[in-house]
């Protein structure tokens, strides 16, 4: 931990980057810490529910680069020792050799930090997992921007849009702890490689309990509206979701989509949520190019139009801050979101009026 | 399952051998004329290796192609795959008449082999640098799985320049895989020029040994040594993966062809392809390219 000297910035980047802060605590029984709307799940769910379906499962093997305490897969490490292995700051070997491991009947899951599994092992994913379809699990976490100052080398703003091209590559980025649980269990039997895509593991709550209902490739309505669907997912979700409970009080109905699987992309509830709610906002930590909002772009562009807006980060490197500051700065905190949406409810709305009037 | 394919140390002949590296020979020329490009040079250094491989070492069963206690072969140098399928098919895996359909719309069979579509390739490759690492990967996987194969894993020189190759060889000494062996066909070019002149890779047995390798430098045309090499990979030890740096010459078998920079990729017509054919025919003489100098 950092030392009593440092800024609470930079403790809070300390424990961002070694995945302390939440402490021993056991995500099973102590699932959040109470006392605020928004909980704060203390740290990686990743190693403990990991190690909870090797229990039940012996193809589950698991890889890190160098960052088993930061991904908690540590927490794995310690239940099944024979079945983990750290691969040292080495990713694209880590990738590849996990594809050799799921050649011989494994299912590998094999974690580090967005940046470097994603980006720097995409050529590893494309051709040794995803093309000859191995169920390789690759995990990015600490994706979008939330090293904050540690800066652009550690950050993934371009992982969706650069993977989202790879053909029979499955896509899944997960919100909470909870979420990434369902995920997890369901991603040891799905066909072919994955990519799933992790905040930095504190991130606050959305699901209070694992959903039950989870379906990679089916997107989750988690609020209804009418004037307007919000599409989201992973590290925005809550805040969306918070925006969408501010716009309510000003008599803005918002839907609330949580597009998780970005790839199959659940095209039905896109065109249901446009001609139900008349406008789509996409919200998403990533580069305005190629991720989410341009998905959803290539789904909208072959039917009626209804107004749409991209919100994101814009197509810049993101300036040195911490996290929170940086989501403030790009309008992607709660607040700015539903700026950004308040706008576009409004400009569909007026636009909506005057046709009723022409 | 056939019991002689299912041992290694398969009990054949010099000439049975080099028999089937002619074979590999005559079906690359062959095969190459289907589309008019074929990587000739790669795979005749290769062809003593793989028939020494195929039909008398590795430990195989055609007619169950994913035995899981099967060795494992990975052609890191995926693109000696011309001179693999026949093989392949020789032995079961497949019809021979599927080899006709090469490289045409739909085949199984590409420039590259895939483990989709071709029984007996047992992972695809083609970028370079990813082999050795999909080795440890099978390799770590049997020691998990308690299973008794070996991984087998061709490289090319060239291809040593890669950076993976060398993390994947650091962690294999790291964990001890001696069920991982390595053989290198050190065939002295890569397409712009010797190795050692566009990217130096020796000295290579001291480099590999550094990296927690057990090391054996072969004669990688002559069957007496291949078959040597392979008989003394180590069963039980200080566990080290096993690295056989075979000697080779880029082209073996055509004069013309032997350690020239012109039939990386190419394509041999008319008089051309039946006179190679023919030398070919005639068995592998001494060659008259100079010893490659290493260290």
């Amino acid at each position: 931990m950092a030392d009593s000297r440092a800024t609470p910035q930079a403790q809070e980047q300390d424990a961002i980057f070694r995945g302390t802060g939440g402490g021993e605590l056991s995500l099973k029984d102590k699932a959040s810490v109470q006392g605020t709307p928004a909980r704060l799940l203390p740290a990686f769910a990743l190693g403990e529910e990991l190690a909870d379906l090797a229990d039940r499962d012996p193809r589950i093997v698991v890889l890190t680069a160098d960052l088993a305490s930061a991904n908690r897969t540590r927490d794995f490490k310690l239940r099944h020792p024979d079945r983990f292995f750290d691969f040292g700051i080495a990713e694209k070997n880590m990738i590849t050799a996990a594809a050799g491991m799921a050649s011989a009947g494994h299912v590998p899951y094999a974690a580090t930090f967005a940046a470097f599994s994603a980006i720097l092992g995409a050529e590893q994913i494309r051709t040794d997992c995803a093309y000859p379809r191995m169920p390789v699990r690759v995990i990015g976490h600490h994706s979008g921007m939330s090293m904050g100052f540690y800066g652009t080398s550690h950050h993934a703003l371009e992982d969706l849009g650069m993977l989202r091209t790879i053909a029979e590559l499955t896509i899944v980025c997960a919100a909470d702890a909870n979420h990434l649980r369902a995920i997890l269990r369901a991603s040891v039997d799905h066909p072919g490689a994955m990519y799933i895509r992790l905040g930095r593991g504190r991130d606050p709550e959305v699901y209070p309990e694992v959903p039950r209902d989870f379906r990679i490739g089916q997107a989750t309505t988690l609020r209804d509206g009418k004037d307007l669907t919000i599409i989201t997912n992973g590290t925005m979700v809550r805040a969306t979701l918070d925006a969408a409970v501010a716009l309510a009080g000003e008599g803005t109905s918002v839907r609330v989509i949580d597009m998780h699987t970005l790839k199959p992309l659940d095209a039905a509830a896109i065109r249901r949520a446009a001609s139900e709610t008349g406008a789509i906002l996409t919200v998403e930590e990533h580069n305005i190019t190629g991720g989410l909002g341009s998905a959803v772009a290539e789904v909208l562009v072959s039917g009626d139009r209804v107004p749409f807006q991209r919100h994101g980060v814009p197509d810049e490197f993101v300036p040195v801050g911490p996290p929170a500051a940086l989501y403030a700065h790009y309008r992607l905190d709660a607040a700015g979101i539903a700026a950004v949406a308040r706008e576009l409810a409004a400009g569909a709305k007026s636009g909506r009026e005057r046709k009723r009037v022409s | 399952m056939s019991a002689d394919l299912a041992a290694r140390g398969r009990n054949v002949t010099a000439d049975f051998l080099a028999d089937r590296a002619k074979f590999v020979r005559l079906e690359t020329l062959r095969l190459t004329r289907i589309c008019g490009a074929g990587h000739y040079s790669s795979t005749f250094s290769a062809a003593e290796l793989f028939a020494a491989l195929y039909y008398a070492h590795l430990r195989l069963n055609p007619a169950e192609p994913k035995w899981p206690d099967r060795d494992r072969f990975i052609l890191s140098k995926g693109h000696a795959a011309i001179g693999l399928y026949p093989i392949l098919a020789d032995l079961g895996y497949f019809d021979p008449k599927l080899l006709d359909s090469y490289t045409r719309l739909g085949s199984p069979f590409g420039d590259h082999p895939d483990m989709k579509k071709i029984p007996g390739i047992d992972f695809s490759s083609g970028s370079l640098g990813h082999g050795l690492s999909i080795g440890l990967g099978m390799a770590l996987a049997a020691r998990v799985q308690k299973r008794p194969y070996r991984v087998y894993c061709m490289l090319g020189d060239g291809e040593l320049a890669e950076g993976q190759i060398w993390e994947a060889a650091m962690a294999a000494g790291h964990f001890r895989l001696q069920g991982l062996v390595g053989i290198v066909d050190r065939n002295q070019l890569c397409i712009d020029g010797p190795t050692e002149e566009i990217m130096r890779v020796e000295p290579l047995a001291d480099r590999f040994r550094s990296f927690g390798w057990d090391v054996q430098r072969i004669d990688g045309h002559d069957f007496t040594a291949i078959l040597g090499a392979l008989d003394g990979l180590k069963q039980a030890g200080d566990g080290r993966p096993q690295m056989i740096i075979a000697d080779t010459i880029k082209g073996r078998g055509v004069a013309r062809m032997e350690l020239s920079l012109d039939w990386h990729v190419g394509n041999l017509v008319g008089q051309d392809y039946d006179d190679a054919f023919a030398e070919i025919e005639a068995g592998l003489k001494p060659s008259k390219v100079k010893e490659p100098v290493h260290g």
